[in-house]
């Protein structure tokens, strides 16, 4: 049973190698910063899954910390691009 | 005497809030944390209470329990609806045909703005763009015919929210 | 097999589809715009389903069959439930955010029968 999440795990790792695609080619800054933004969201649920597979509980509230941290950053990034500026 | 005695209830809910996140996150129970806990709690209240609680709204008691039963139905459509999503994108000829619509709304207070563009957003089919909070406007973008005839024509999302908020 | 372990499958599988739709449409759409349709709600339903999953598993586990469990044992399942919550806030809201600056800059959308962008 626990070797299904294992399966999971490798899936969304692969899921990532697919988007870094659309990172590196999209034409123009829009598409690169819409590619990280997934990248990001992935990254919490591998750590949430890693995190329970390997019996860790401390990994709950890291993946819960970069969640905060993703949506700030994509934020800053709309602020800079919209006006040029983050903080007037 | 408004603008005081709001700023107090400000000040105890976030308090409140803030000490439940704190004993539910740490699970740790001793007189160090505890009392680490309230420290921390207190400074943050003082320092950011304006940031979650904003006046003191009239029958906050029967919205919130409108608002639970509303969160219900729209789970239930954020799934349904994203099986369309899925039909759209794997199909091999990929039928879409986007376009950006705009409409107006009778809602005006910014928790009720903010519900409905958060329910656009959930729902596939349509993005907010822009909200213009004096007339209640909204810029959508829509991939395909019927997931903006079912905001342009039908507008049950609008009723239903304004049904929540009472503000019709 | 218990029936629990089905349960968890089923949600696991479910949630593991639609993150192969989001990523494969961010692949296939012509145009950012509906780009960011197909990532910014297929990517948060995937993920709530699979943390449910793990959630539903985690309470039978370790919550149900050993009782004498310490409590902080016990408190994962409401981390989990904030970290839910504040992903059902936290992902359209940033969608939004991007969307109105692409439209602000001058990001041109889309329409039927023109070339790939």
């Amino acid at each position: 049973m626990i070797e299904i999440f294992l399966a999971i795990a490798l899936l969304i790792a692969f899921t990532i190698l697919l988007s870094l695609y659309r990172a590196v080619l999209g034409p123009g800054v829009f598409n690169r910063v819409a590619a990280v933004s997934v990248i990001g969201t992935k990254t919490i649920v591998l750590l949430v899954i890693i995190g329970y597979y390997f019996e860790r509980p401390l990994f709950f509230d890291i993946s819960l910390l970069y969640a905060i941290l993703n949506f700030i950053g994509t934020l800053a990034f709309a602020k800079y691009l919209e006006r040029g500026e983050v903080w007037s | 005497m408004n603008a005081k005695s709001g700023k107090g209830f400000g000040i105890l809910v976030t308090f409140c809030i803030m000490i439940l996140f704190w004993l539910l996150l740490s699970g740790i129970f001793d007189a160090f944390h505890i009392i680490a806990g309230i420290i921390c709690s207190a400074i943050v209240a003082f320092i950011s209470h304006d940031l979650l609680v904003r006046g003191k709204g009239e029958k906050m008691l029967s919205k919130s329990f409108r608002f639970f039963i509303y969160i219900w139905w729209e789970l239930w459509q954020i799934v349904l609806a994203n099986f369309d999503v899925a039909y759209r994108v794997l199909h091999p000829k990929m039928p879409i045909d986007p376009r950006i619509i705009e409409f107006d709304t009778s809602l005006r207070s910014d928790f009720a703005l903010v519900t409905l563009a958060n329910s656009i957003t959930l729902t596939p089919g349509t993005i907010t763009i822009l909200v213009e909070p004096e007339r209640g406007k909204f810029w959508v973008h829509a991939i395909a015919k019927k997931p903006a005839d079912a905001l342009l024509v039908d507008k049950t999302m609008q009723s239903k929210v304004a049904g929540v908020f009472m503000e019709w | 097999m218990v029936v629990i372990d089905v349960i968890v499958t089923f949600f696991l599988a479910a949630g593991i589809f639609f993150m192969f739709t989001g990523v494969i449409g961010l692949l296939r759409l012509p145009d950012f715009y509906t780009r960011l349709h197909a990532t910014g709600k297929c990517d948060t339903l995937g993920e709530v389903l699979i943390i449910v999953g793990l959630l539903l598993d985690h309470i039978y586990n370790y919550v149900y069959l050993l009782p004498e469990a310490p409590l902080s044992v016990k408190l994962v399942p409401v981390k989990l439930i904030f970290l839910i919550v504040f992903i059902f806030l936290a992902n359209p809201t940033a969608t939004h955010a991007i969307m109105k600056a692409a439209y602000k800059t001058g990001v041109k959308p889309w329409k039927k029968g023109d070339a790939r962008m």
